[in-house]
């Protein structure tokens, strides 16, 4: 896992490196500041030497003074390289985001990848700063510390064989009795959340049906065991600082006990003696945050393998190996196909499906929610690949094309569509980037948005908030039908994209399109039957298999299915007559 | 978890302070003396390191010293000092955990008291107030805002006690070992201080830099991943990936600088510890040989310990300021949500069942499936009226704010049993009148009455119990369906669930579930077809037996062959009701005894469905497609 990371490093190696080498060079002059101490008592006030007192005594500000700047460049240069990290990090996630195909996203859900993107990419930054801070720190001072203790006193330093153990010991347990119950403590956590999600969303009905208090009761209930469960992880934690403290603390009174018979015996001196009790401090000490650094980075574990898993995923749709860039026509023509989300046979979202849509037709598919209407057409620009069977574009395998050619070619109106924040024009050039303005007019007026553009104070260059907000649902389905339209593809797609626009300006938009694209291939999803009766051909889908194909007359007559849908919109209109 | 940076420039005034007597409010109401207990603890804790250290001035001047060079060690007399400083120890041991476990209690207990507060006072807010606040903001005061005080209340402040008894008892005792040399201390100490504060400033600064950008990027990345497809489906990943560029660059500048600060705190705090001891070392070297102040080496000792637990404290509580300012702007936010002010309910008239008793209605405490409203008069006469679901609008005005009217002169009367179907575009007051009748929201002028009754004397909860309502998003609640079922009648027993299951045509469907009725549905019933969720919260409604019906867009969003299914549901929970229905699609409030017409606000047409359509007017036109609904 950290091998997967570390190569987004990058190019900030050299403070990535640094940071380690100034937290290093920081430590070792803390630890000799005792060291000097020392030199002090004994050599200068002890002997009564000023010399020394001044000589020594300016060496340590100076030692200090060191270790103020090698700190501070540390904390710099861990900056540089933790910022860059997460810089590269989201970067490489969001480039291979892009490279996903529909199949991958749908895997991961647009919120699961929003919050890998943000707050996971954010965990493991904290995760590798500690890492190259605290985790280089910790273990130097440790070791530097130890070192000076035996050089002073290799007998005394045995007490250390018996410290060191035992609050790796205790804290070791600790860490690992509550590890599990912090975990159920964040299941809690989640109980609680998703009760005040779920009061939030559906507040009106809780009202309607006067449920505060059976609420009040559910929210008691669930911050209840909260309460119980954070009490559970939280109380041994309380141990920590106890613990530390009784380590300390005996050390001082061993080291005053077996010290005093040293320092009189004059095997030691008092300076001695008195860097020591600093000394305790600092291994105990770095042993702690040792602790405390090691479960803040295995928090980050879980965010890290959820990045590790985005950047791992392969994208299964790729260019095809000829990689044809020039669509012939817009004929299609679907042989024996089927298809399942999950590439398993027995799971077929669409099964068997062969028709043959000439170039220039339009083409009605209807059926109920769930029976593939959707599936079917993504399948045209390869938004995800066909399991079985065979599927042709301009008389050649879909698999042949390069990708971005085909989907160039293959304009799709997707059902849940989105405009990006932007004016009008911005959105609309997406579709083709560099779209004059007239091409930009008459694709609106193709698509009937022109007239509603037009009454905007800023028309053409009026802003679009995040998800269109600020438009109806008819008037951004429009823009979304125009922005297709600049794409001028051989294949224009609509899927359900007119649901929320009145059947007259529907008629309106199929018309234009009849007139004015006639050798664009047209298919055509939707539920309102008026939308594709006067198709050239209409798809009766039902539960993924073609049910009947025909044109409105003949389909009248013979689908039973047609018939019901028919006559479940439109029997209210006639017997009245 | 246990670190916090500092984000973006954090203010104190006024509500800051008050924030603070409230939490403390609630730590000494419910905890007062255990708190009490808790200080103490502290203080003995502080007491015996301050103890251990000082100690360390006799162990040298008195143990030591005098015997340096000597044959025969006695060491009876450290054995005993020993012994009374590790009784201290034991002590200051047991205070610390003492102190430490009673905390994870009261900072926990406190925390659900404001959760419990919090989420009871939202449930008597009116739903305006849901209106005006996302669900984000305020799903945020029960974790971000919450979690900030969970961290204050569990960590800062016990330490912040601890702190101040430290600087205190170490101040004392540094001050009876050597006043130059606090003096020294003093300085230097003021001078961290000041230093780290300007490096604290400049790191909020930055992290408001920082915050800002990381937003829109954040905005950007939401943005791109909810229309991932339509990037794919125009190839546009490159543009994207060249914007996302941009906006990381400057994310990381604004970052490297703001955490560039904010890491030299510690550094900073701590080198200038050193500092300080060196300083002191080698003052307290001078002073000791030139014998001034009588600093003897142990009590130099003493001193140097003292000047680093001096340091620690001061430069902690520096360091936790912008997180306790930070952690008291959440408990700001929760507060304000407990102070806004909750629906007001002036009604009186009850909802009663009743029995008849020799063809007079008495009223009676057993549930006999037969309402009426307990009207208590002025002068203390008790009238029961039949609960009959007559709803009448007079002369109705309404506005959410009073500048901006969105019904004007509503009239309407709804007679038992009748229905009444809306049709109008979006924004047309459809749903407004609604929540009128339910008092979801209070008309400015005119009135409504319920069987006679102005709603506004009738007590809201009974008044809502009268009404079953089956709005347009379904929202399920995380349990078995029978839960959600019985979600509208919380006594209900099995057979009235099943029983309004099949009256809403839904008992086919959820027998054909793997557990049935006791099949358990999370996330807001994602596993289950909209047209499912659809019947079970008509089954939800139809439990409970209400007169009167309100379907808001109750179908709009099932297709035309599942819809004809549901509409077998609805018919059958119609019959014999009041119902209000607003539909999208015409097909579904044809057969409505009254159709009203919205437009901005106002009824343009009335009459039943084959009136409308020989008046060619909006009606004919919406019918004949000729309109644009949405």
């Amino acid at each position: 896992m950290i091998k997967k990371l570390s190569i987004y490093i990058g190019k900030y190696k050299k403070p990535a490196m640094l940071s380690p080498i100034m937290v290093s060079l920081e430590v070792v002059m803390e630890v000799v500041i005792p060291l000097l101490m020392a030199m002090i008592i004994d050599d200068g006030l002890e002997k009564g030497n000023m010399t020394v007192v001044f000589g020594v005594g300016f060496a340590m500000i100076l030692a200090s003074l060191l270790s103020l700047l090698f700190g501070i460049l540390s904390g710099k240069y861990s900056a540089e390289a933790s910022s860059g990290f997460a810089k590269n990090l989201r970067q490489a996630l969001f480039y291979q985001v892009q490279n996903f195909s529909f199949t991958n996203i749908d895997r991961f859900s647009t919120s699961s990848l929003v919050t890998r993107l943000t707050t996971d990419v954010s965990n493991v930054q904290q995760a590798f700063q500690m890492i190259i801070r605290m985790f280089v720190r910790a273990p130097m001072m440790l070791i530097f510390a130890l070192i000076m203790c035996i050089r002073i006193s290799v007998r005394l330093s045995a007490i250390f064989l018996l410290a060191i153990p035992f609050l790796m010991v205790s804290l070791y347990f600790i860490m690992t009795k509550t590890h599990p119950n912090f975990l159920k403590m964040f299941k809690k956590y989640d109980l609680v959340n998703r009760v005040v999600q779920e009061n939030l969303t559906s507040i009106r009905t809780v009202k309607a049906y006067v449920r505060e208090d059976h609420e009040i009761e559910k929210f008691d209930d669930a911050s209840g065991q909260l309460k119980q469960y954070s009490i559970n992880a939280e109380k041994l934690l309380a141990l920590n600082g106890p613990i530390m403290q009784t380590t300390v603390y005996s050390c001082m009174i061993m080291i005053s006990w077996f010290g005093a018979s040293l320092v009189v015996s004059e095997t030691m001196t008092t300076g001695q003696l008195m860097s020591l009790f600093t000394y305790v401090m600092q291994i105990l000490s770095s042993l702690m945050m040792i602790s405390m650094a090691f479960v803040m980075t295995t928090m980050a574990k879980t965010s890290a393998d959820r990045i590790i898993e985005v950047l791992d995923e392969q994208s299964d749709i790729v260019s095809g190996a000829k990689g044809l860039t020039q669509v012939k026509d817009g004929s299609i023509i679907f042989d024996h196909v089927s298809f399942s989300y999950a590439q398993d046979e027995n799971k077929l979202a669409l099964e068997d499906i062969s028709c043959h849509i000439p170039s220039g037709a339009t083409v009605g598919i209807i059926g109920g929610t769930g029976t593939g209407k959707s599936s079917l057409v993504s399948l045209i620009p390869r938004l995800y690949d066909i399991t079985k069977g065979k599927l042709l574009i301009g008389g050649e395998d879909i698999h042949d094309y390069d990708l971005e050619a085909l989907r160039n070619e293959v304009s799709v109106v997707l059902q849940k569509n989105v405009l990006f924040s932007g004016t009008i024009k911005e959105n609309l050039r997406w579709g083709n980037p560099e779209a004059t303005d007239e091409e930009i007019i008459r694709a609106c007026q193709l698509a009937q948005a022109e007239e509603f553009i037009e009454k905007f104070p800023n028309k053409y260059d009026t802003y679009i908030e995040q998800g269109g907000t600020n438009v109806s649902g008819g008037q951004k389905q429009r823009l979304c039908i125009a922005r297709a339209l600049l794409k001028k593809p051989k294949i224009l797609i609509l899927d359900d994209s007119t649901s929320a626009v009145d059947t007259k300006t529907d008629a309106l938009i199929r018309q234009a399109f009849k007139e004015e694209i006639p050798d664009t291939t047209k298919l055509i999803i939707a539920q309102r039957v008026s939308s594709i009766e006067d198709a050239d051909m209409i798809i009766v889908l039902n539960e993924g298999s073609i049910d009947a194909i025909g044109d409105h007359e003949t389909l009248l007559k013979t689908n039973q299915i047609y018939q019901e849908v028919y006559e479940s919109q439109v029997k209210g209109g006639d017997d009245d007559e | 978890m246990n670190r916090r940076r500092p984000q973006g420039r954090v203010k104190m005034d006024e509500h800051t302070f008050s924030s603070l007597k409230r939490l403390m409010g609630y730590v000494f109401k419910n905890y007062g003396r255990l708190f009490v207990l808790v200080i103490l603890l502290i203080i003995v804790s502080s007491l015996a390191n301050v103890q251990g250290t000082l100690f360390i001035q006799s162990l040298i001047d008195d143990y030591i010293a005098p015997f340096i060079g000597q044959r025969d060690f006695d060491k009876t007399g450290l054995f005993y000092a020993l012994l009374r400083v590790g009784g201290f120890f034991g002590i200051g041991v047991i205070a610390s955990y003492g102190y430490s476990r009673i905390m994870v209690n009261i900072s926990q207990g406190s925390l659900k008291m404001i959760r419990d507060d919090m989420f009871k006072h939202m449930q008597s807010l009116p739903i305006v107030y849901f209106d005006q606040h996302t669900h984000g903001e305020l799903m945020s005061r029960y974790t971000n805002d919450t979690d900030a005080l969970r961290q204050m209340l569990g960590q800062t402040l016990p330490q912040i006690v601890n702190s101040l008894m430290t600087i205190i008892s170490v101040f004392i005792s540094m001050l009876i070992l050597s006043v130059p040399l606090t003096c020294i201390t003093v300085l230097s100490t003021a001078m961290m201080v000041f230093i780290s504060k300007k490096a604290a400033m400049l790191s909020g600064k930055y992290f408001g830099l920082q915050q800002a950008s990381l937003g829109k990027l954040n905005g950007y990345i939401e943005e791109m991943m909810d229309g991932q497809k339509v990037v794919k489906v125009f190839t546009h990943e490159e543009e994207a990936k060249r914007d996302f560029d941009v906006l990381n660059e400057v994310l990381c500048e604004n970052m490297t600088k703001a955490h560039g600060y904010s890491n030299m705190m510690g550094p900073i705090s701590n080198n200038l510890g050193h500092l300080t001891y060196s300083i002191t070392a080698m003052s307290g070297a001078v002073l000791a040989i030139q014998g001034i102040g009588s600093l003897t080496l142990g009590g130099l000792a003493s001193f140097l310990q003292f000047t680093r637990s001096f340091n620690q404290p001061i430069s902690q509580i520096t360091q936790q300021f912008n997180s306790i300012v930070m952690a008291l702007a959440g408990a700001t936010r929760i507060f304000d949500l407990m102070d806004q002010a909750p629906e007001i309910d002036e009604g009186k008239v009850t909802l009663v069942n009743i029995e008849e008793v020799n063809g007079q209605c008495i009223e009676t405490p057993k549930y006999t499936g037969k309402w009426a409203w307990r009207h208590v008069h002025p002068d203390g006469s008790v009238e029961l009226v039949r609960l009959q679901g007559d709803v009448r609008f007079e002369n109705t005005n309404f506005g959410y704010t009073e500048d901006k009217m969105i019904l004007h002169n509503i009239e309407l009367f709804a007679k038992p049993g009748q229905k009444v179907a809306f049709v109008g575009a979006t924004g047309a007051g459809k749903t407004t009148i609604t929540n009128l009748i339910n008092r979801f929201y209070d008309i400015q002028s005119g009135s409504i009455t319920y069987d006679g009754i102005d709603v506004k004397l009738i007590k809201k909860d009974d008044l809502r119990h009268s009404l079953g309502i089956v709005l347009q998003d379904t929202h399920l609640f995380t349990g078995t369906i029978a839960d959600n079922i019985r979600y509208g009648k919380l006594n209900a027993t099995d057979e009235e669930v099943i029983a309004a299951a099949k009256l809403a045509n839904a008992d086919h469907f959820i027998r054909h579930l793997p557990q049935g009725y006791d099949t358990i549905i999370t996330g807001d019933g994602a596993s289950l077809s909209q047209g499912q969720r659809q019947l079970l919260s008509i089954a939800r409604a139809a439990i409970n037996n209400p007169p009167v019906l309100i379907l808001d867009e109750a179908t709009s969003s099932i297709d035309t062959r599942t819809e004809s299914l549901v509409q077998k549901g609805m018919d059958q929970l119609m019959e014999g009701r009041t119902v209000f229905v607003i539909a999208h699609r015409l097909s579904t409030v044809r057969n409505a005894d009254v159709i009203m017409v919205l437009e901005n606000g106002e009824i343009i047409e009335r009459g039943n469905h084959d009136a409308l359509i020989q008046q060619k007017g909006k009606y004919y036109q919406l019918y004949t497609g000729a309109f644009e609904l949405s």
